[in-house]
């Protein structure tokens, strides 16, 4: 009696810790995510708490002596006035202050004299490519996926699933190298461009990684339309090509803008390709053949060489911010669309 | 319009088009990195370190960092990854706002770009965790942790993977039939019992595919240790946690775009492409068959 008491008893403490421990374990996960949140954020702070008082010090005491070196020159009195707000502008960058207006210039300069962060350049860029890579997967993604679901016979479907697997398991690297050695010098002898190295090009290798995404979300939301909707449309007389045009792909609508959705994230997180294949040029152009440098390859390619604690480092880490806020972002609105949406149309609410 | 053929053949035409770049653009890829680099491959170059400023030798120590990398993260990540999944599928309640909380979290960490896990492995483990251990254990002068290293590489790397775990891990664990469950409590058995002894062998395939996958995605993403431990050249080895190291993805990087002279190591260039893509290939090829056998079984 007493032994299968104690059995019962010790049996119950081991029950409960495994399940705690258990979710405590699982609690990890969400626990990163808040650390993450945390320690990216934390270390992109310096820049807004500390330097706006001391810019402002800085400023005017600049002021006077701006004044003072005007008045040697001869310049118009509107002139001094651009000058001055210039110069004091400038002061700033070289007490390596990230003001708000410094951030929202468009010179990307950290390691010249005169320090500019202006992050412009760098959003255009990270959107420049991004856009044409979706433009370029996104049609390619949703035809392979309609093709895969409705016409194909079974043995170009038996091609093109493990293709896509493939491709999906390229690391980024190795589509990076072969932008860099293979694709630039293709598209510049192709085109003429006055770069080998452009926007253009990193964004047909960032679509690479873009198609497997669109394509497997697309196909994913391809195949949940019920099986009665197709059904009842070719009992009606429709043809294969009709339900898929304008059945099928209607009702996977919401699951197919989710994969174009996450695809847009993945390119515009997507770090190696970019830097290896666009260039890195921090130019303020909306020409897709010059050279671009995006936020994730700015990152990757200063963080190393940055001194720990200056304002460089935590303007970097503020952009590392950026990103993780619109990817974030994305994500949320991706899966909205894939459960909700989705859902509610399938039993027509 | 909507009984037009041409747009029939255009839909048909048109869909299959797109479906044969995607082959054409995967083909193009994989024969132009295996034509250019199968001639350099050979036992010497994986076997021997880099000779002359990298310009001729093999690619030995940036393999053997691969490596380390992978078993370390694969020993954090893949038993954190496992446990949440069975937190997932066999504790949680579908409707506990908790395990909702996780299922987002987890979602939401594979859609973090790889950078900024870099950027955390930057600003939590090296700056926080290593600098709070060296000023708990150093001597106040000598950084030991607070620097980029094996250890912070591949614990950042392990956190990017779990959700390739989780996943993986969740779904074999869908696939155990719920008489199985049901049999094993009828018979007394409690819930950590059947989870242990009923649940876990009968996904042990999932297991192996999740491990094989994260360790795929693992060797092969750059981003993350650009900053958090990979090195640019090293005459030795990494013998502890603390050391730095060499890496296939990397040496890759470095060698295409920091090399004075590319065209001088193009031949090795494409080569320790090949490697890292027959690495990568060859585990997920893994992954597939191990995934095959367990829906063929969960089928049947």
């Amino acid at each position: 009696m007493r032994s299968s008491d104690l059995y019962t008893r010790k049996f119950h403490v081991s029950e409960f810790l495994a399940e705690k421990l258990i979710a405590a374990t699982a609690f990890l996960s969400f626990a990163v995510i808040i650390l993450i949140f945390v320690f990216v954020f934390r270390e992109a702070l310096p820049i807004f708490s500390s330097s706006e008082p001391a810019t402002h010090d800085e400023a005017v005491q600049e002021e006077v002596e701006t004044y003072g070196e005007e008045a040697l020159g001869e310049a118009s009195q509107l002139r001094a006035a651009e000058e001055k707000e210039r110069r004091a502008g400038s002061i700033e960058h070289v007490e390596g202050n990230a003001s708000l207006r410094n951030l929202l210039s468009t010179d990307w300069q950290p390691v010249s004299g005169e320090p500019k962060f202006g992050l412009l350049p760098l959003i255009v860029g990270s959107l420049k490519v991004s856009l044409i890579a979706i433009l370029l997967a996104a049609p390619l993604a949703i035809l392979a996926a309609l093709y895969t679901s409705t016409f194909a016979p079974k043995r170009v479907k038996e091609i093109l699933k493990p293709a896509i697997e493939i491709l999906a398991g390229f690391p980024s690297v190795v589509i990076g190298f072969f932008a860099l050695i293979v694709l630039a010098t293709f598209v510049q002898d192709l085109f003429g461009t006055m770069y080998r190295l452009n926007a253009f090009v990193g964004g047909v290798a960032l679509s690479l990684a873009v198609i497997p995404i669109v394509y497997t979300i697309a196909e994913d939301a391809i195949a949940a339309v019920p099986k009665s909707m197709t059904e009842a449309s070719l009992a009606l007389g429709a043809t294969s090509w009709q339900t898929a045009l304008f059945v099928t792909l209607p009702a996977a609508t919401p699951g197919i803008f989710a994969a174009v959705l996450l695809g847009v994230g993945r390119a515009f997180g997507e770090t190696m390709i970019v830097l290896m294949a666009t260039g890195n040029a921090a130019l303020m152009t909306f020409n897709v053949t010059d050279p671009v440098r995006t936020m994730s390859a700015t990152i990757g390619a200063e963080m190393a060489e940055v001194v720990f604690g200056d304002t460089h480092y935590n303007v970097l880490f503020l952009i590392g911010s950026i990103l993780f806020i619109f990817t974030f972002t994305l994500n949320a609105v991706a899966e909205f669309y894939i459960r909700r949406r989705l859902l509610r149309k399938f039993r027509g609410g | 319009m909507r009984n037009a053929p041409w747009l029939g053949t255009l839909t048909v035409v048109g869909s299959g088009a797109a479906a044969l770049t995607i082959i054409l653009l995967v083909v193009v890829v994989m024969a132009n990195i295996l034509i250019g680099g199968w001639d350099t491959l050979s036992w010497e170059f994986l076997s021997a370190a880099p000779t002359e400023g990298m310009t001729a030798g093999g690619v030995f120590p940036a393999i053997v960092g691969t490596f380390l990398r992978v078993i370390l993260m694969s020993i954090v990540g893949v038993p954190i990854g496992a446990i949440t999944a069975i937190y997932l599928s066999e504790y949680a309640s579908q409707r506990s706002i908790f395990a909702r909380f996780i299922r987002f979290a987890v979602n939401t960490l594979a859609g973090v770009p790889a950078i900024v896990f870099g950027l955390f492995g930057l600003g939590f483990f090296i700056q926080f965790v290593g600098g709070g251990m060296d000023r708990a254990f150093g001597d106040g002068v000598e950084l030991r942790w607070a620097q980029p290293n094996l250890l912070w590489a591949s614990l950042t790397m392990a956190l990017m993977t779990l959700p390739v775990v989780i996943v993986s891990v969740e779904e074999a664990m869908r696939n155990v039939p719920r008489e199985l469950r049901e049999a094993s409590l009828a018979l007394g058995a409690s819930r950590w019992q059947t989870v242990y002894k009923v649940v876990l062998p009968n996904s042990i395939t999932g297991l192996l595919t999740g491990g094989v996958l994260a360790v795929s995605r693992g060797a092969g993403e750059v981003a993350p240790i650009l900053f958090t431990g990979a090195a640019y050249f090293l005459p030795h080895l990494p013998n502890s946690l603390s050391d730095q190291f060499m890496e296939l993805g990397y040496h890759i990087y470095v060698m295409s775009t920091q090399s004075p002279d590319v065209e001088a190591t193009m031949g090795i260039q494409y080569a320790t492409t090949l490697v890292l893509l027959l690495l990568t290939f060859s585990l997920n090829f893994a992954a597939v068959y191990l995934r095959y056998r367990m829906r063929k079984r969960a089928i049947a």
